[in-house]
């Protein structure tokens, strides 16, 4: 490792953030102590913060560095993954956020149990509070490697994502960052700010969005050549040469580009072939994101944190709001990239494309100094307020799965609360050291790509249950079980399956270990179809389990819940009439 | 309001009650679902039909571009905007409704 090419200010940047995090973790942890606290703390937040709050803790690594990374090697067609992660919350907005919240479940697996007055139901749903999870972490890991890798020239990128890893979960393991809203509102700010600065700054030195896109010239615009647009102010926004390895400008900016073609690439079809292709791909992309997005685990919690019904939902437009303004950016990133850093495409791994929002300011160092060094540091310090912020809540809720529902209610139910909290360590420090074992396996996926995974999974499994079980009365506990279960296992080994077969092609260390895998390969090029399916399961996967629910269900239906009646009428019955009180007591009436 | 203890067998326990609440609800997040559904959708469909007319450029975007990468996300404040307010409203009408008919079961 050369010590001499560390940059001082994005060092110091990065090591700001880090030590702020850890330390206001720590001093809000002090104030609340219990899992209850939380929530009757979090009662009394404004609007205004719990809508940062929000914000901060969805936006992951995969939005700060992993949309840039993927505009820039796959242009137009990654532009669905910003659009559909701030737009599937409208989803969650209109058909799931106010009966859970009225219902008073504060997880998933809460509402399994409510719904269905099944304890069995909620050892099934946690499950996948597990399987999301570790797919979740896995690109987080990554940003956390590529980050470190990038501060600290020559770290081998495990060793990036090992200590990254260790810092997070021994402050979890510790007590800190228990998902406090405080930490959570100002890692959003800190974001926010990180990624729109360095584009103001970028766009005024190197000419606007649109003049930068201008200069990858379309199949469409034949007229206009852009070396005439380009000559009034050459100097400024002339782009340098693309190497061999990047996508050509045709398929770049246009639509069902080298993203959703690669399958039908690899086997040899014509343009005109694999575009319906594209176009199956695309959709199915498109209900992974949005359906995914109403069934992720961790960001349901913060719906509860408000006040009431209507603090609640001028925090859900606040949250509609910050996310969607924050997305416009990224992808300013990706395409600036292609023009001004296209070495980034000969690269792979934490080399590669994934890094282009942390490098694309040092650009600006050859003309203003030192500026472009801070303006990379801030980057630096977004990228560690991102994958922090996600991995830490993830480690929360994942851990509180393993320790709670696992070890406390399956396997000794009769445990004391000294021996939860050790239990809860414990549970920390191996959630966290899997995550870090996966997140060092990953170091040529990309990130964006491994998210849309875990969007996927969720959107087969949680979010046909929610869905179903708010709408529908004639659901019942097997039906919904049977439906979960095959369509997230469905998705989840599909993606196994696809990043199997995508290591086995690396040339480095990854390659040898999945070298097993190849034959895959092999057989996608026959069956580009069957890849497209895999890649993105939702498609077939989310239908999947909705079908099996309905079927199960009217196979079962001598075993609806008896209540019925009033659990639907407290799922949907404004709060103003009290109905939520009335049932707690008679289930506590029923339990006496 | 102050919520009074209600009967099992008064109005708002009743099946007709909640089964026009459900449908009126329903109803409303069916309505700015397809708003936001046919944009998204019909999206693919356009640059796969029309991939000339989306590839036209305005401002240096592509038309495609600019609507994904810009004009989406106001569209979906939009929708979330309406279908706040409307469903604010419909719980205030469903309050005064509950009220009214319990009352009259009296």
């Amino acid at each position: 490792m050369d010590f001499s090419k560390i940059d001082l200010w994005i060092l110091a940047c990065s090591g700001i953030t880090v030590i702020v995090t850890i330390w206001m973790g720590f001093r809000s942890a002090k104030t609340s102590k219990s899992a209850s606290d939380f929530f009757v703390a979090g009662r009394s937040v404004s609007v205004g913060w719990n809508a940062s709050a929000i914000s901060g803790e969805y936006l992951s690594a995969a939005s700060f560095m992993g949309i840039a990374g993927m505009v820039m090697l796959s242009g137009y067609d990654a532009l669905w993954y910003p659009v559909c992660y701030a737009c599937g919350y409208l989803f969650l907005l209109l058909f799931i956020a106010g009966p859970l919240r009225r219902f008073g479940a504060y997880t998933i697996p809460d509402f399994a149990e409510g719904r269905y007055d099944s304890p069995v139901f909620r050892k099934i749903a946690v499950c996948f509070v597990l399987f999301i999870g570790f797919f979740y972490t896995m690109p987080q890991m990554k940003g956390a490697g590529t980050t470190l890798a990038y501060i600290f020239p020559g770290l081998p990128y495990w060793v990036g994502v090992a200590l990254v890893g260790a810092v997070i979960t021994l402050n979890v393991a510790l007590g800190g960052m228990k998902g406090i809203t405080l930490v959570q509102a100002v890692q959003y700010w800190i974001k926010m700010f990180a990624i729109s600065v360095p584009v103001f700054v970028l766009l005024s030195v190197y000419g606007g969005y649109g003049k930068n896109l201008s200069q990858n010239h379309s199949a469409a615009d034949v007229s206009s050549p852009p070396a005439i647009v380009q000559t009034v102010d050459h100097a400024i926004t002339d782009r340098h040469a693309l190497p061999e390895k990047a996508p050509k400008d045709e398929a770049w900016i246009a639509p069902f580009g080298p993203l959703t073609t690669k399958a039908a690439k690899a086997a040899g079809l014509t343009a005109a072939e694999a575009k319906p292709y594209s176009l199956l791909y695309t959709f199915s992309l498109i209900v992974a994101l949005v359906c995914g997005t109403a069934g992720l685990p961790h960001i349901l919690v913060r719906f509860y944190t408000n006040p009431d019904g209507v603090a609640a939902k001028k925090t859900t437009m606040w949250v509609m709001i910050l996310i969607g303004v924050f997305y416009v950016f990224p992808p300013v990133f990706g395409v600036l990239g292609r023009n001004f850093l296209p070495e980034l495409y000969a690269a792979t791994g934490s080399k590669g494309p994934d890094k282009v929002v942390l490098e694309l300011p040092t650009l600006i160092r050859a003309k203003y100094g030192i500026m472009g060094s801070i303006l990379s540091g801030i980057t630096c310090a977004g990228a560690f307020a991102a994958f922090m912020s996600t991995f830490s809540g993830l480690l929360v809720s994942m851990t509180g799965a393993l320790a709670h529902d696992v070890y406390g209610r399956m396997l000794r139910p009769d445990a004391t609360p000294e021996d939860r909290m050790k239990m809860f360590k414990w549970c920390a420090i191996l959630v966290g050291s899997v995550s870090v074992l996966l997140g060092s396996m990953v170091e040529p996926l990309e990130i964006n790509f491994m998210v849309g995974q875990a969007f996927a999974i969720a959107a087969a499994s949680y979010f046909p249950l929610l869905f179903m079980s708010v709408w529908w009365r004639g659901m019942t506990m097997k039906g919904a079980a049977t439906g979960m279960l095959t369509g997230g296992l469905c998705a989840l080994l599909s993606a196994t399956i696809v990043n199997a077969s995508t290591l086995a092609l690396d040339k480095g260390p990854m390659g040898k270990l999945f070298a097993g895998f190849s034959g895959i390969n092999d057989f996608w090029k026959v069956h580009p179809l069957l890849r497209i399916l895999c890649e993105q399961p939702a498609i077939w996967s989310v239908p999947l389990s909705i079908g099996l629910m309905i079927v199960v269900s009217k196979a079962t239906r001598a075993t609806i819940p008896a209540d019925v009646r009033m659990k639907m009428l407290v799922l949907h019955a404004p709060e103003d009439l009290g109905l939520k009180q009335e049932y707690i007591q008679e289930q506590q009436g029923v339990a006496h | 309001m102050k919520p009074t203890p209600p009967h099992h067998d008064d109005f708002i326990h009743s099946e007709e009650f909640l089964s026009a609440l459900m449908k009126r609800q329903l109803k409303l997040s069916i309505t700015c679902a397809t708003a936001f559904l046919v944009l998204l959708f019909g999206m693919p469909l356009l640059n796969y039909f029309t991939p000339v007319f989306m590839a036209q450029r305005v401002g240096g975007f592509t038309l495609s571009w600019l609507i994904l990468g810009v004009l989406f996300f106001p569209y979906v404040w939009i929708i979330a905007r309406i279908f706040i307010t409307r469903s604010m409203a419909l719980e205030n009408q469903e309050v005064r409704l509950a009220a009214e008919g319990n009352k009259r079961e009296l």
